[in-house]
């Protein structure tokens, strides 16, 4: 690839970039009006596409576009006495004024237009699909990351498993105690009921305690507790002492 | 008797016109010309212009929340103006939003002497026109309009039909005769001359 086949597509210039030095060199086109940078990202881009570096290529590119800077900063700054020499004070003068009258004119045309559309805010209409205004940002209270965490932490964890245990319980038949403390009331008087129970199950001992009840209702016992949760003292009724005393008296 | 269809609301043909041309105006994104109505109602454009007289007295400002107005060489709806401040909170406008002055410069400069290039802008404002050009082409207020004569001629742009909406203009002849702005061209001259005066040129 050699720079003079290079096409480009600039904004003062579209074609070949031997075409584009041609018109520079005839003064046919302003080289003022040519990003060079455009030109070297062109280059660039080409040299990028064939993959290969081209020595000789890039040699004749770098020349000839070190020839088109050159020539485009003297344009930047001309000489100023070649230029004097064509206008004189008043011409000069004159075409600046010219200029000048341009601009001003440009500015109040732009004036006129900021009126304009100050007096036309208040027209609203459709323009294809009508962008929606921003709604109002909503800024959320601050809140605790490690509030998060933990709420996520909680969250996170393996729940407990559920206990099928009570589908198998069997209550203990109620009359088994009965008869134990009928035969404990009968030898000892008295006996502590926390005590007799210490070594039994959860289930037995709520049997054993429906069994307590039990004789309490039918008078065979008498129950004490000190204080609530205090161990419970159980001893013979008054009606069963007496009964007894009675059986003992008559034999 | 049984065969008689009741009608309770008989339209006259320009009443009928009427409401073919205001589903049209409601459905378009953009102001329809006269012909492009009566083409599509299917009647003359004298037809149409009639049907939009009377739209034009229905919609009149002040009358409704809907304005017809006549804009960028033909009709199209509008908001009505007492309804703006609520059209505000909804809608955004970004098509004139924030003008710079670089950029109202650029754009009078392509309304009176377009189709011109770049260049031509930059020549007339002294200073690049690159970026206020984009940006101008990004909001659909220029546009390309084909390129200078020649071999490797520049980009011209053009103003666009929504520059013309966004300004209310009905057409670009509504902009001030360039020749009627910027002042005393004697004055600019005077001063230049008393500057040059003083530096003994």
């Amino acid at each position: 690839m050699y720079a003079h086949d290079l096409e480009l597509d600039l904004d003062a210039f579209e074609g070949p970039f031997d075409l584009l030095l041609t018109l520079v060199l005839r003064d046919e086109l302003p080289l003022a009006d040519v990003d060079v940078a455009e030109i070297v990202v062109a280059f660039c881009e080409r040299l990028l596409e064939r993959g290969a570096l081209d020595l000789e290529a890039c040699g004749e590119f770098l020349v000839l576009v070190g020839g088109l800077l050159e020539l485009k900063a003297r344009g930047l700054f001309p000489d100023e006495d070649a230029d004097g020499s064509e206008l004189g004070p008043e011409e000069a003068a004159e075409e600046l004024a010219r200029r000048l009258e341009e601009y001003r004119r440009i500015r109040e045309a732009a004036d006129w237009l900021a009126d304009r559309l100050e007096r036309q805010s208040d027209r609203y209409f459709r323009l294809g699909p009508a962008p929606l205004a921003p709604r109002p940002e909503r800024r959320p209270p601050a809140q605790d990351q490690q509030a998060l965490v933990h709420a996520l932490r909680t969250l996170a964890a393996e729940p407990p498993g559920v206990s099928v245990a009570h589908m198998a319980l069997r209550f203990p038949p109620v009359e088994r105690f009965l008869e134990r403390f009928r035969a404990l009331v009968r030898k000892r008087r008295a006996f502590l009921f926390d005590v007799e129970v210490r070594e039994l199950s959860r289930i037995e001992q709520a049997a054993a305690f429906l069994a307590l009840l039990e004789l309490r209702k039918s008078n065979e016992v008498a129950l004490d507790q000190a204080a609530p949760f205090g161990p419970i003292r159980v001893s013979r009724s008054r009606v069963e002492r007496s009964q007894e005393w009675k059986t003992v008296t008559s034999a | 008797m049984e065969d008689r269809h009741l009608r309770l609301i008989v339209a006259s043909p320009l009443d009928r016109l009427g409401r073919t041309l205001e589903a049209l105006l409601i459905v378009a994104s953009q102001p329809l010309s006269v012909e492009e109505l009566a083409q599509a109602s299917g009647v003359d454009p004298s037809e149409a212009e009639a049907g939009l007289e009377l739209l034009a007295e229905r919609y009149a400002e002040g009358r409704s929340g809907i304005v017809l107005e006549r804009v960028a060489g033909g009709y199209a709806f509008r908001a009505s103006r007492e309804e703006a401040e609520a059209c505000e909170r909804l809608f955004e406008r970004p098509a004139e939003r924030g003008l710079s002055q670089a950029a109202l410069e650029t754009l009078a400069v392509v309304a009176y002497t377009g189709p011109c290039s770049r260049p031509e802008i930059a020549h007339v404002r002294g200073v690049a026109a690159d970026s206020v050009v984009a940006g101008l082409v990004e909001r659909g207020l220029i546009s390309e309009a084909g390129r200078e004569a020649g071999a490797g001629g520049a980009v011209r742009y053009r103003t666009t039909p929504l520059f013309e909406r966004v300004f209310g203009l009905e057409s670009l002849s509504e902009l001030p005769r360039l020749d009627d702005l910027g002042g005393d061209s004697e004055e600019i001259r005077a001063r230049l001359e008393a500057v040059a005066d003083s530096r003994g040129v």
